[in-house]
């Protein structure tokens, strides 16, 4: 972890010695913070943590503390169904839920933790939107194609996506909530920027921290793989082949994209060090009172088994609240293997924008995992900022958006009718989860179908250029 | 032909008799000797106007060879589960209501020993090694369920029970602890608990149990206790006690006493065994040792009735029953045992014993008590009274609150006389709760004077064993140690409750979900009364309990705590339009993935890129319209074969394909 954070605080100080111009950014990002210190110094009556739409067993920081304390009393933190989350996170936080302040809010050291992670995770999104920007412009003017979609001279995409994430009411909410979801988007993050900026050894290490942390950013491997292998984000090559025979006739030019297999090695080199690593420092941390095995026992077998029905916003917990425990196994199975069967058909249409894939898998798995949060919206709403230009034509925004709004109002008040007041039913509660996750769906196939449709655009611009 | 059969006969017999005779004589001088029975009754008139009625029978089977598995007076079936299951102490109670500590008292053997929680309570001992005991108990269960017509068998399920270490009893060993707080007792319970005993209630002290008056009272447990002495040698029968109590706590009306008496809410009502129980006792259990009626009465009683009047009686000890004092007994007693008065601890009492033998059928034995004057007594109270909450509203989370209030204010000299190294109470609590009930064990707080302190200053052991989902139960033991002038303490743990699968949840659902009633315990304080020693103390089995040295323990309230119900009538709803959504997600993915746009169509049909499908299907077209169009002469047997060939490819492919499925399916 050590290491962890010194190469966060190093990519950071570089990332603000780059980029230190950009005055609006920083202006806003400062704003944010300030704005999250406020609400964590708000009277802590808001109640955040406890809600089901922040902490789920996975993320909540009750859970964190109740396992912190059995390790203190000398017990498996896995003991009793209370943790589930990795032991590195226990060793880090778990001190700080005990530590208390004088004159501060008893989560305070927690908080701020949360508020710095956001803070990197803001600060990666805008160097990996630079980054892909500056790919995005570079092949198009290989196409000659760039004063077409000149962009409108505002902010860049990458600091448009850094503020969606810093100012997203999602991300807000499970960083002042006590999610430890800001840490889990952080290594996703990480993950990206690694990719993007073609830091292998950087990019393994967030891989392998998010899926140890979440099981489910474990399909980024792909995504982070074809990053490496072809590059960043760029118009599918068919089309610059079609323009190199355009031009000079069946002459193979170096402007072939190649898939480089060293980098790849590379990283996954770097992958199975960094996973050696992980696993080593947590068998130390469990070994006194636990095993490994226990381990992913209670964390990706409690993930995979949707072993809690408590509510959340996802779709599985009253289904398996409900359904017959005959079929339990099988739909288990179906429900999982969704998240798998989309993985090779977008990896064939979208291997060409391999950032645009890692958003996709992201909002499919956040979809459709066991047990979400905000916190995993916050995210993938972050990252679709950073496809602003290819996606300007997107159908239903605005519906979207207020189907987003919506729900996030709808919810809370359905919950609170439910489980407080008494008088609404599960039903209510559950028909709000359906509609959100209705509207994930058409996000994710609405993004996916205007990306396919830019590029065909762009596809379009350059025969009729070539026609010329 | 006759003859000779007879003859044999009556060979046969004589060489058979003297055997039998000799087993039936030892074992009539074994039994005569050794199995023994008891039975006594114990009635006390309470504070707060009731009757309590103590009824105490006890049956010893002593460690035997000779008899074998048979038995004289001792019940079979309880016999026959002590040996097959191994139990070294086991004890049962059926309770309907809630001992009333504040009133009733919660310091006397009775209290300590006798006040159960509501439903049904077991934990049994067991002589067995660790590994083995749960499948013992899970038998035992079964076996207690079929015998008491109880569902005792649900405490089978791992998530119905639990093995306290040390708070719960001090004796270490393989004990296993389980109540079930919603069962319902009736006669049901009874009458198998009374098949136990050899008189039944045909005759002696049990005939006086009849049940509307019984089930009317306010309180009612029946209890099974059993010890074995398990140290025998492997051949012998080892020797069991058995001790079967039912304590219940009932209304006099006395219809007299109200008419007679204007301040009547001052009086204690005057009662009799009649007027109570509807019956007399009309003699004694005649295969009974020992059949004795006792009445106790604090002597408090005395001492006001001496303020009171000038005139009192010179002597306590000199029988108050006289007339002297304040109340009036219809019979005489045969003899009269007091408490041995150590101190100046208050509570100490006077028992008045009544042979039942000297009454039979045409002169019943009706005891009676009439009081003369108001009187006024307080029963001993344990050191602190103690009380458990729920907090928090809605339906996710909550709070456990366990309340300790000090009884005695006023002479906290008189408890922490008890103490020997410095002034400390020590309270030993143990907490079950159930898995649903997610409890949050670092929220534990502890108030003292309702003060916030760090727990560590009076927490000075605790040991938890957390809930596991659907496997076992939580559990909580903790010892304190508060200081002696404490006024009040509070514990209290947070919790969330937990969601079940829709097969989980009970009929009735919404009527909520219990948590066992917490065990609070006083390790320094014993409930033991220092009679005077007296011949007839030691024969009875009830008065030397009552000299035993027990820990002072209390039960807390069940509590109900309500959970957040799924609509039951959803599962086909929820599962078509989960899945529709599912399918919507997938449908709608993949066809935007697979969509091709117009000139994308064409683009392909350009033939700028065939799928290698397409490929071969306009290959096969060609071979099927080219052919026979470029080579017309040539015969069809020669393309036949290249058909055939393929087509048998394909054939075994199949064949293969199915035979693999067939062998991993199998």
């Amino acid at each position: 972890m050590a290491t962890a954070n010194t190469e966060e605080e190093k990519s950071k100080s570089e990332q603000q010695k780059n980029h230190g111009g950009g005055g609006g950014f920083t202006r806003w990002a400062v704003l944010a913070v300030i704005f999250r210190l406020t609400l964590i110094y708000f009277p802590g009556n808001l109640n955040l943590s406890s809600r089901p739409e922040v902490s789920t067993p996975l993320t909540s920081i009750r859970r964190l503390a109740e396992g912190y304390w059995l390790k203190q009393s000398s017990m498996s933190p896995y003991a009793g169904s209370m943790y589930h989350g990795s032991p590195l996170l226990l060793s880090v936080l778990g001190p700080l839920t005990v530590k208390r302040i004088e004159g501060q809010p008893s989560h305070i050291l927690c908080s701020l933790v949360f508020v710095l992670a956001d803070l990197i995770s803001a600060i990666l999104l805008r160097a990996t939107g630079r980054k892909l920007q500056m790919a995005y412009r570079k092949s198009l003017k290989s196409l000659n194609l760039l004063n077409k979609s000149t962009d409108s001279g505002g902010l860049s995409s990458g600091d448009i996506a850094a503020l969606v994430y810093l100012w997203n009411p999602f991300t807000i909410v499970a960083c002042v909530g006590l999610s430890t979801s800001p840490v889990e988007n952080l290594f996703n993050i990480l993950t990206l920027y690694g990719a993007a900026t073609g830091i292998a050894p950087l990019a393994a290490f967030g891989w392998v921290m998010a899926t140890h942390l979440s099981l489910y950013p474990a399909i980024l491997i792909i995504p982070v793989i074809l990053v490496l292998g072809y590059g960043p984000d760029a118009p599918p090559s068919k089309l610059f082949r079609s323009k190199e025979n355009g031009k000079v006739g069946d002459d193979k030019s170096s402007q072939e994209i190649i898939f480089s297999w060293g980098r790849v090695l590379h990283l996954l080199v770097w992958t199975s060090v960094w996973s050696v690593y992980v696993l080593v420092l947590c068998s130390i941390s469990v070994k006194q009172h636990s095993s490994l095995q226990e381990m992913f026992q209670r964390t990706y077998g409690f993930i995979l088994t949707v072993e809690d029905l408590s509510p959340n916003i996802g779709v599985l917990w009253y289904f398996f609240a409900e359904v017959f425990d005959f079929f339990r196994d099988f739909f288990l199975i179906v429900f999982h293997s969704n998240i798998l069967f989309m993985i090779l058909p977008l990896a064939i249409r979208l291997k060409h924008r391999p950032c645009f894939l890692a958003f996709v898998y992201i909002a499919i798995s956040s979809m459709l995992k066991s047990y979400p949060s905000v916190g995993d919206p916050a995210l993938y709403l972050g990252l679709l900022g950073l496809f602003l230009d290819e996606l300007a034509d997107m159908q239903f925004c605005f519906f979207l958006f207020c189907g987003y709004v919506g729900v996030s109002v709808l919810s809370p008040v359905m919950h609170n009718l439910w489980i407080w007041r008494g008088t609404g039913n599960a039903n209510f509660y559950y028909a709000t989860a359906m509609a959100y996750a209705c509207f994930q769906i058409v996000l994710v196939v609405e993004s996916v179908s205007s990306m396919l449709n830019h590029d065909r655009k762009l596809m379009k611009l350059s025969a009729s250029k070539l026609q010329k | 032909m006759w003859l000779p059969l007879r003859l044999t006969l009556l060979f046969l017999f004589l060489l058979l008799s003297p055997r039998a005779l000799l087993r039936s004589g030892s074992a009539a001088v074994v039994s005569g000797e050794e199995e023994e029975f008891h039975e006594e009754l114990l009635l006390k008139p309470l504070p707060d106007r009731k009757v309590l009625a103590h009824f105490h029978f006890h049956s010893i089977a002593p460690p035997s060879k000779s008899n074998g598995r048979h038995h004289h007076l001792f019940p079979k079936a309880i016999s026959q589960l002590v040996q097959k299951f191994r139990v070294k102490e086991m004890e049962l109670s059926f309770t309907q209501g809630r001992w009333n500590y504040e009133r009733w008292g919660g310091f006397d053997p009775i209290s300590s020993n006798n006040a159960k929680p509501p439903g049904v309570e077991l934990w049994a001992v067991f002589d067995v090694p660790e590994d083995q005991v749960d499948a013992y108990w899970k038998n035992l269960t079964n076996s207690l369920s079929g015998l008491f017509c109880a569902s005792i068998n649900f405490l089978e399920s791992s998530t119905m029970y639990s093995a306290p270490k040390w708070s719960f009893r001090i004796t270490p060993g393989s004990l296993r602890y389980g109540t079930l707080p919603r069962e319902a007792v009736c006669t049901e319970n009874l009458t198998p608990w009374l098949k136990l005993l050899p008189c039944r209630d045909k005759a002696g002290l049990a005939a006086l149990l009849d049940r509307p008056s019984i089930y009317k009272g306010f309180y009612h447990s029946q209890r099974l206790y059993l010890t074995s002495n398990a140290s025998v040698p492997a051949e012998t029968v080892s020797g069991i006690s058995l001790e079967q109590t039912l304590t219940v706590v009932l209304q006099p009306n006395s219809p007299s006493s109200s008419s007679i008496h204007s301040g009547e809410s001052n009086f204690q009502p005057s009662w009799s065994l009649s007027s109570i129980f509807g019956r007399k006792i009309s003699g004694k259990c005649v295969i009974a040792q020992s059949s004795i009626v006792y009445l106790q009465l604090e002597k408090s009683i005395f001492s006001e009735q001496k303020d009171n009047m000038d005139n009192g009686p010179n002597s306590l000890a000199s029988e108050g029953f006289a007339g002297g004092s304040g109340f009036e007994m219809s019979l005489d007693p045969d003899i009269v045992i007091e408490e041995e008065n150590q101190s100046q601890h208050k509570g100490s009492s006077v028992l008045y014993g009544f042979w039942v033998e000297k009454y039979n059928e045409s002169q019943p034995l009706d005891l009676g008590l009439k009081w003369k004057y108001p009187v006024f007594w307080s029963s001993q109270q344990a050191p602190l009274h103690a009380s458990r909450f729920l907090m928090g509203s809605g339906n996710e989370r909550g709070a456990i609150a366990i309340l300790f209030k000090s009884t005695n204010s006023a002479d906290s000299s008189s408890g922490s006389r008890h103490v020997s190294d410095g002034c400390e109470l020590q309270v030993d609590v143990f907490q079950v709760v159930p898995w649903y009930i997610k409890v949050y064990y670092h929220s534990l707080q502890i108030f003292v004077d309702d003060e916030a302190k760090p727990i560590g200053d009076f927490v000075h052991k605790i040991q938890v064993s957390p809930s596991k989902d659907k496997t076992s139960p939580g559990m909580m033991e903790m010892l304190l140690k508060l200081p002696c002038d404490v006024r009040s303490a509070a514990l209290t743990l947070e919790f969330d409750k937990g969601f079940l699968h829709i097969d989980e949840y009970p009929p009735d659902a919404n009527q909520g979900y219990d948590i066992p009633s917490a065990v609070i315990s006083f390790p320094r304080f014993h409930s033991v009364m220092h009679l005077l020693s007296n011949d007839s103390i030691r024969k009875s089995p009830l008065l030397s309990r009552f000299q035993e040295k027990n820990r002072v323990q209390s039960y807390t309230e069940v509590l109900l705590v309500p959970l957040t119900t799924p609509d039951f009538s959803m599962p086909y709803n929820v599962i078509t339009i989960t899945c529709t959504v599912f399918a919507l997600f997938f449908g709608s993915l993949l066809n935007v993935l697979r969509r091709r746009v117009g000139e994308e169509e064409r683009y392909l049909k350009a033939g700028k890129k065939k799928g290698w499908l397409r490929v071969l299907l306009s290959r096969l077209l060609a071979k099927f319209r080219g052919k026979p169009m470029e080579e017309p002469d040539q015969p069809s047997s020669e393309s036949a074969p290249l058909i055939g060939k393929k087509l048998v490819l394909k054939v075994i492919l199949v064949a293969v394909l199915a035979v693999a499925w067939q062998f991993y399916s199998t």
